[in-house]
């Protein structure tokens, strides 16, 4: 070794990169963050000697790295910036006020602000927005909401129901992250425009995690692709816009889908507009994908940890609330789950079969560690308490709460026949067996299992299968409704709007489409000629995508989940995400050149776009450049977020994943039904 | 999948998950006795602090690193919509779509943290300008083509303002954006009536009438609810949802009468968790299987008579009725469900569904060894039945298997895993004795 310098701060390991030594081994005393606050695991290369860089803590479970990735931009800014707008805000109002907040705000808001923040800055009390008569004394009264009708409506009635009692008082309205037109109409027509002073609290993303930063918009995914209502694309452009704004310039964009074209349109206007500023950027690509490019994904059941955490105990706002089963004793938990809890930041993204032994070898690492008191004396001792108990400790209780999870959710998927279930859902993907299938999502509707169960099934089959054969559509249907109530027929005709569970027309040709289309040639009205196209081509081609981008490994061959060797060990080795997949490949092939059958198939709306006319410049290999930031419009799975970091890893970037809401098959269908007042 | 199957029996290894438990459990006991002081208030559970180190840090960071050059930072437009043809109208719309757009927000600077409206000039327009068709409808368009659903929207408020809704009508049959935003749009303002008026002058007859059935769920009297359901009967809908929605109003009928039947001992017995009212046709027949079991086929609240109005297939009328009389433990009425005699009179047992799934149906219902070990036998693929008597512990299922198939082997292994003694036990040493090598 030439040379081996004591510490090194994380920030100089690239500088290292390039020192010529043979074989690198360092070990820090003690846990050491980079900036980010992320844990430093690195390979190296160097002159073709893989050096180890080793850190006191231990990195992700034995998943090679092939290059260094690159660090990580610090998002806790978007936090800071969310925090002093909200402030801002609050002192246009100045005086003691009462402060209303939406209920899906509420957890967003933790994350920025406490309790004491709002305090310092004149709030009284704080309510939760229920719709229901207000008791407060308040004078002055601020909202702070989503911009919906329904909650601006109750607004109204809060102002007018004061005026016919002769009170007066100041009301502001905060909305989040923007204020609608159709919003303040209401207020106009509802008389109360003018009595109540509104602003906008421009939050558009918040950092759930060191890699995930969410818009909070699970409704965008029923507006956008159920209603067909664009009222969010602005918003996803401007989200776009501040990420450029704060860790840009971006050189390239990928993208496809409909929803994401208008994206990207919306965040260029937006840069034209801005002025630009000359600075190092620290996200070099964006890739845009709508969620209606994939669907099968995520209505799959999640089988990697951190995802069957989601799917079992709904994480919500990066923390999940465990129950008496998990804690074993008579109270729930509120847990962030975080790179910040170590251990769960090592099994997050692993299969859940290989969870149990790494957290019983664990389990047998901390009792070694506290055996180690039995020889001490008192010095010694006294040392270990200063110094180690305290990190024994927490690791214990984290150890204990996953375990506890893990022993939970076991419990609950052996009661339900997950392995049958997953069977099913596998021979789905692979289209083999589909009477099978059918008879067994038959009798799981029969049996009135979980609502939601079967019209996840349902979904996959028509989604896999290009929809149902009439005379199983017409079965299947009149069953469900028998089983779970008439009033689904709202669901089914969603269902089939967004093409998520749609019979085989066998009969519509070309003559229906010819004749629709004629009449809209016939029209000259521009601009719907694509929509018409668009209705009829909902088929999801789902095998021929699957044969083209092979995405289901054949069934016969092993699949070690110890060691990964694709994607697809998110789902047992059974398939590979779509969505991923197709990140892959224009990553690896700068572009959607060779994909055109692929782009076909998904509806087209693909692009590739670089910055200036020749975007040869671009391909300058900085860290920037293998930073990727994935915008999923319509939300993302925790599955596909751990499909993202394996790829990360196996190529040397660094993913992003900026997502209007995190999803997965319950919340996505639970946004489809209609059946409640 | 077959090959997964090895991973899949990972995930059940229960075993390595206990293990780890009782590691930590003992460990749980040192770590209460050095308690001394709770310090669990200390572990930062929330979302990383932002350290003035960290910052600073960062700060450095990209001071050090080199500028880099001024690249031409434009991108290109691409082609969202097909492009209207320019149109002649004196309005600047472009200016206009500004006022409802924001402008940029600025780099970095202090101005980031107001919000935008702050520094923004805000331009009062107004939409009143647009008095000609061809003005009003050109607006809508370039607002279409902006891809803003705020500004989409913010145009059809005023066009719906100032157009007979004839004529907005009209217009948006062939702007499908458009029209679905104004579609949402009404539905959040609840405006059902000109909803209904729209789906109409569309021809789109089967939404409407889904939409209008919607309104049942806004009724709270349940013969208020049923006489709208009936009402809903007239409604456009496609033929199946109609059979459909026809069911519905029977349901809730019946569910009526139902509900204020029925003998009082049984319900003394087991008494209602819920009301029968709105629940589900099968959630029906297993409330009817579970209070009104052996009612002529004449009474509404029968079993028979429910399966036959509402075309309940064999196979879930027998799993709902197996479900109910299992749960109160009628093990005859369960035999009788499988039983049909054939003409000379010989009882056989069948199932529309297989046997090992009514044994699973009757475990989970706690029936007792005698009755599992019945549908067991009936199992007809054997080495299903062996492995299902096995996990149910039907010893004399197994035995007879065995004894069938003439495996002396098995039968030697399945003696080690009885009690000495037991009538099992004897039974084997019976068979084993009696067979000749």
């Amino acid at each position: 070794m030439e040379q081996l310098p004591c510490i090194y701060r994380p920030n100089n390991i690239r500088s290292f990169y390039w020192t010529k030594c043979s074989l690198l081994v360092l070990r820090f005393p003690a846990l050491i963050k980079s900036n980010n606050g992320q844990c430093v695991s690195l390979k190296m290369e160097v002159k073709g000697w893989a050096g180890v860089l080793l850190c006191s803590t231990s990195g992700p479970m034995a998943h090679s790295v092939r290059r260094d990735a690159p660090e990580l931009p610090d998002f806790s800014l978007l936090k800071r910036l969310a925090r002093d707008q909200l402030i801002y805000l609050l002192e246009q109002l100045p005086g003691r006020k009462d402060l209303f907040i939406e209920a899906d705000l509420m957890s967003p808001l933790d994350r920025i602000a406490n309790v004491t923040t709002l305090k310092q800055h004149d709030v009284d009390k704080l309510y939760k927005v229920e719709y229901k008569p207000i008791v407060s004394t308040s004078d002055q009264l601020c909202f702070l909401i989503r911009p919906r009708i329904k909650t601006v409506k109750w607004i109204c009635d809060v102002v007018n129901a004061d005026k016919a009692f002769g009170r007066f008082r100041k009301y502001k309205i905060i909305f989040s992250p923007q204020k609608f037109y159709a919003c303040e109409n209401l207020l106009e027509e509802q008389g109360i425009f003018g009595d109540v002073t509104t602003d906008e609290w421009s939050f558009y993303l918040l950092p759930l995690d060191d890699d995930i930063i969410s818009l909070e918009l699970p409704e965008f995914f029923r507006d956008n692709f159920l209603e067909g209502d664009q009222r969010w694309v602005r918003t996803a452009g401007s989200a776009l816009h501040l990420l450029h704004s704060v860790y840009g310039p971006f050189s390239k964009l990928y993208g496809i889908g409909r929803c994401s074209k208008m994206a990207y349109e919306s965040w260029r206007e937006q840069v034209e507009e801005g002025e630009q500023r000359a600075r190092q950027a620290e996200i070099g690509n964006v890739f845009l994908i709508d969620r209606d490019v994939d669907l099968v994904t995520p209505l799959c059941s999640q089988v990697v940890y951190e995802g069957l955490v989601d799917d079992i105990f709904r994480i919500k706002c990066g923390c999940v609330e465990f129950g008496p089963d998990v804690t074993s004793s008579d109270k729930s938990i509120k847990v962030m789950l975080n790179s910040q809890d170590k251990v769960f930041n090592e099994i997050r993204n692993e299969h859940f079969s290989q969870v149990f032994g790494f957290l019983s070898q664990k389990a047998r690492n901390l009792q070694t560690a506290y055996d180690k008191r039995s020889g001490m004396d008192i010095k010694q001792m006294k040392t270990f308490v200063s110094e180690e108990l305290k990190g024994l400790k927490q690791e214990h209780r984290l150890l204990s709460l996953h375990i506890g999870a893990s022993e939970s959710m076991m419990k609950r998927k052996t009661k339900q026949d997950f392995q049958e279930l997953l069977k099913t859902e596998h021979s789905l993907l692979e289209g083999f067996e589909i009477r099978e299938c059918i008879s067994y999502i038959e009798e799981h509707i029969n049996r009135q299992v979980s609502m939601v169960e079967s019209m996840r099934l349902l979904c996959l089959l028509s989604l896999t299968e290009n929809g149902l054969l009439p005379k199983d559509y017409r079965s299947l249907k009149a069953q469900f409704l028998q089983s779970y109530g008439i009033d689904h027929l709202l669901t089914f005709s969603n269902l089939k709007q967004l093409g998520l569970l749609v019979e085989q027309q066998p009969g519509e040709t070309l003559t229906v489409m010819e004749s629709r289309v004629g009449k809209l040639v016939n029209d000259k009205t521009a601009g719907k000629l694509t929509d018409a196209f668009s209705s009829l081509a909902k088929k999801s081609n789902f095998r021929a995508l699957g044969r083209r981008l092979n995405l289901v490994p054949k069934s016969d061959e092993e699949y070690d989940l110890r060691v990964p060797r694709d994607m697809a060990y998110i789902f047992s080795g059974a398939y590979i995400p779509l969505s991923c997949k197709l990140i892959e490949q224009v990553l690896e092939r700068d572009g959607w050149t060779g994909l055109e059958e692929v782009t076909r198939m998904l509806n087209g709306h693909e692009f590739a776009v670089t910055a200036g006319s020749n975007g040869s410049d671009a391909r300058v290999k900085t860290d920037s450049q293998r930073i990727i930031l994935v915008m999923f419009l319509g939300g993302c799975t925790f599955s596909e977020i751990s499909a993202l970091r394996f790829l990360g890893r196996e190529k040397g970037l660094k993913f992003i994943v900026v997502t209007t809401a995190i999803t997965n098959s319950a919340r996505l269908l639970e946004s489809m039904l209609d059946n409640h007042a | 999948w077959r090959a997964r199957c090895r991973e899949y029996d990972a995930i059940w290894d229960a075993a390595t998950l206990k293990e780890s438990k009782r590691a930590v459990n003992s460990i749980r006991s040192l770590v209460e006795e050095e308690d001394e002081e709770d310090d669990v208030e200390k572990v930062s559970w929330s979302g990383e602090p932002v350290g003035s180190i960290s910052w600073s840090v960062k700060e450095t960071a990209s001071s050090i690193r080199s500028t880099g050059e001024v690249r031409d930072q434009s991108f290109p437009k691409i082609n969202t919509a097909p492009s209207l043809p320019k149109n002649s109208s004196g309005y600047s719309l472009s200016s206009l779509f500004k006022a409802f757009g924001e402008t940029s927000i600025r780099n970095y600077a202090p101005e980031l943290r107001k919000p935008k409206s702050e520094y923004k000039v805000r331009y009062v327009y107004s939409l009143e300008k647009f008095r000609s068709l061809q003005d009003k409808l050109l607006l809508l368009d370039e607002a279409v083509n902006a891809h803003d659903g705020n500004v989409i929207t913010a145009v059809l408020i005023y066009l719906k303002k100032s157009l007979s809704k004839e004529n907005l009508f009209r217009e948006l049959i062939t702007r499908e954006i458009a029209l679905r935003h104004y579609i949402h749009f009404l539905k959040e303002i609840e405006e059902q009536k000109l909803l209904v008026e729209l789906f109409k002058s569309l021809d789109r007859t089967e939404d409407m009438a889904l939409m209008q059935y919607r309104d049942h769920l806004n009724i709270r009297d349940e013969n208020k609810r049923r006489d709208f359901l009936k009402s809903c009967l007239s409604l456009p809908f496609s033929p199946d949802d109609a059979t459909h929605v026809q069911d519905h109003y029977t349901l809730l009928e019946r569910q009526i009468i139902i509900e204020s039947s029925g003998q009082a001992d049984i319900f003394k017995k087991y008494p209602r968790k819920a009301s029968i009212l709105n629940m589900p046709i099968i959630t029906t027949l297993y409330y009817s299987c579970f209070y009104h079991y052996g009612e002529s086929d004449g009474t509404y609240s029968s079993p028979a008579n429910i399966r036959k109005t509402f075309r309940i297939s064999d196979k879930q009328f027998l799993l709902t009725c197996l479900g109910a009389r299992a749960k109160l433990k009628a093990w005859f009425d369960v035999d009788a469900l499988f039983t049909t005699k054939n003409w000379l009179g010989y009882t056989k047992k069948r199932s529309p569904i297989g046997f090992h799934r009514i044994v699973d149906i009757l475990q989970k219902n706690n029936a007792p060894v005698q009755v599992l070990q019945e549908y067991v036998n009936l199992v007809e693929d054997a080495e299903q039945k062996i492995s299902l008597a096995q996990k149910y512990k039907c010893h004399d299922v197994i035995i007879n298997t065995y004894r069938d198939l003439k495996d002396r082997q098995q039968l030697i292994v399945y003696r080690g895993k009885v009690e000495r003694g037991s009538s099992e036990y004897r039974k084997i040493e019976e068979i084993l004795s009696n067979s000749v090598r």
